[in-house]
């Protein structure tokens, strides 16, 4: 009993160690951890928006239409007085939510197939990966705005299109990692013992494609981020007045003279893009992993 | 080369094949029924039911996917649901817009990316070098929409050089159509100009360490003719593909861009079917587009052969 426990806490810190190695070199990656400090700013101010707010995102100010930026309001106000610090930090909050949201979902998702389509082989396989090489030919946008068009514009749609405009993606990656692991000993040893299908794929081929998911979701999180801002640019994301990036920049175009409207909204998704960029960047150096695209 | 060309189709035509079933399938995943989605909440319950019957919405699903197909490719992708005009005719009209928008974006990334990336490359190190390689990082992260709002409001508001949006078919007015194609088309290919300018800077510092560029020096070819008849002809192959892949992320940016400048293109017309719950033109959009890129796709294997004769086609 005592030694079970014993291997249990070796195993517990040898896993521990692989988790601190990587994060100790990903510590030491500078455009990484650079990634890394903006998105925990964006986090931060997404959480605690009502707080560090000045104004009322939805507010509507008659005084103060168009004001250019001042002590005031650090950013300026938008056509009807809106603050438009207060309406970037509250789209901080939708757009990160969206690109985690809809990350999740995808991985789920595409994980699981790539599971079952890589475990089980055979048929099975050979029809998912056809699917998933259709949807691939896609351009991502293209894709997202056919899965809006039949479930219809509004905001669960914009992040059910965005994850399933990934799902592909993470599919075929799972699936090829199954393949490659499927035969290894491990596997072939938890079968003898009459360890469930299910139970094998959760618990022993998960674990060892997990690390190549991971960086995988990272990378695409800047482009989900560009993609939200489009289908929110477009007009087929959050309905006003909840206030996107996207549509504060579609917005802008109807007021030229101010420059503040169309300015910050598209610093904000610039600067997000590329944190989100350096971060999967240094994850997948952290991790040092070799992604096959 | 024939026979390069049937083994792509080879391999191309199931994924064609799959992608024409899944716009199809759009018609079958709508919620609820799809002949008020083509006729409109208006219609009266006779008018409903004889389009049920003619569209044969109650056959077999492989049995209506043959029908769609066999339409389709005979150009018959059904009329708008708004104008009552033939989606073909609107395809007629819109894909030159879209594909001149995306074909400028090609040709200006060869233009500005190709020549900055050797610049970079034959001053390595230097501060050219850094500048260009910073401006290609900035490039690939720009949001297309936004580049496009930071042209207009650079060329057309403060400078005044160019119309703000619009369009103008080339054959009517070639002059004012590049006008009003210049910044769309700079919108679209903002970070395609960016990829291809740091590939060509890549592989053209890895081209020139190689042995037979030191062979040509020796035999005293000049430098010029050393950069661009040697090494830069063994370095389009990796830019080619770079261009090649970017397809479809220049498409989509093509989406966002035709609205950003009011272009009436495919992706004009898919989002405004979106609008108006129009399915017809949505689905012919999208299925041109895609079988668009995946030609494409079609087209860079064969540049390649035309690059270097030793791949065998």
């Amino acid at each position: 009993m005592s030694q079970a426990i014993t291997l249990q806490r070796e195993a517990a810190e040898r896993s521990d160690n692989r988790f601190v190695v990587a994060a100790r070199r990903f510590s030491r990656h500078r455009v990484g951890m650079c990634g890394l400090g903006v998105i925990l700013v964006l986090v931060v101010c997404a959480t605690f928006a009502p707080w560090l707010t000045p104004y009322d995102p939805i507010e509507i100010n008659y005084e103060a239409m168009l004001a250019p930026p001042s002590w005031l309001h650090w950013m300026g106000t938008d056509e009807i007085g809106r603050d438009l610090l207060s309406r970037l930090i509250y789209g901080a909050r939708v757009s990160l939510q969206i690109v985690f949201v809809a990350i999740i979902l995808s991985l789920a998702v595409g994980g699981a197939i790539g599971l079952v389509s890589g475990y089980v082989g055979g048929k099975v396989d050979n029809v998912i990966m056809r699917v998933m090489d259709g949807l691939l030919a896609f351009p991502l946008l293209v894709l997202a705005l056919g899965v809006i068009a039949v479930l219809g514009p509004d905001l669960m749609n914009a992040i059910i299109a965005l994850a399933v405009v990934n799902v592909p993606g993470f599919a075929r990656l799972v699936r090829g990692q199954v393949l490659s692991v499927r035969e290894l000993d491990f596997v072939q040893a938890a079968r003898a013992v009459g360890a469930s299908d299910i139970r094998i794929m959760l618990k022993h081929i998960w674990p060892s494609v997990a690390g190549n998911v991971i960086v995988y979701a990272s990378l695409r999180a800047s482009s989900v981020l560009i993609t939200e801002s489009s289908l929110a640019f477009l007009g087929l994301g959050a309905e006003p007045p909840t206030p996107t990036w996207g549509q504060m920049l579609a917005t802008a175009m109807e007021y030229w003279s101010a420059w503040w409207m169309s300015i910050f909204p598209g610093l904000a998704i610039f600067f997000s893009a590329l944190a989100f960029n350096f971060l999967g960047d240094g994850i997948r150096d952290a991790l040092d992993v070799r992604l096959g695209d | 080369m024939m026979k390069h060309i049937m083994r792509s189709g080879i391999y191309l035509l199931p994924i064609a094949l799959m992608t024409s079933f899944l716009v199809f399938s759009m018609l079958l995943l709508l919620p609820g029924d799809p002949t008020i989605a083509l006729l409109g909440e208006r219609a009266t319950l006779e008018e409903r039911e004889a389009l049920r019957i003619k569209m044969g919405f109650d056959d077999p699903i492989p049995l209506q996917y043959a029908r769609w197909m066999e339409k389709t490719v005979t150009g018959d992708f059904g009329r708008s649901l708004r104008t009552q005009e033939p989606v073909a005719d609107m395809l007629a009209t819109r894909i030159p817009v879209t594909l001149e928008l995306t074909l400028l974006a090609v040709l200006l990334s060869v233009v500005i990316g190709v020549p900055g990336g050797i610049l970079a490359a034959l001053k390595r190190n230097t501060w050219t070098d850094f500048i260009i390689s910073f401006l290609s990082m900035g490039g690939m992260a720009l949001p297309y929409f936004w580049a496009g709002i930071l042209l207009i409001r650079l060329f057309s508001l403060q400078l005044g050089w160019l119309p703000p949006s619009g369009y103008v078919p080339f054959f009517q007015d070639p002059v004012q159509n590049v006008k009003l194609m210049i910044m769309p088309s700079l919108t679209v290919g903002v970070s395609l100009i960016a990829l291809v300018m740091r590939q060509t800077r890549t592989s053209m510092l890895e081209v020139m360490s190689q042995d037979y560029i030191r062979t040509a020096r020796a035999k005293g070819v000049s430098h010029t003719r050393v950069v661009f008849r040697h090494a830069l002809h063994n370095a389009m192959i990796p830019i080619v593909t770079v261009i090649g892949l970017q397809m479809g992320a220049l498409v989509s940016g093509a989406v966002v861009t035709e609205t950003i400048f009011s272009l009436p293109g495919l992706g004009r017309m898919i989002v405004e079917g979106i609008f108006e719950r129009d399915l017809a033109p949505v689905q012919a959009g999208i299925l041109v587009i895609v079988i668009g890129v995946i030609l494409v796709n079609m087209l860079t294997d064969l540049t390649y052969a035309v690059l270097d004769r030793r791949i065998k086609l």
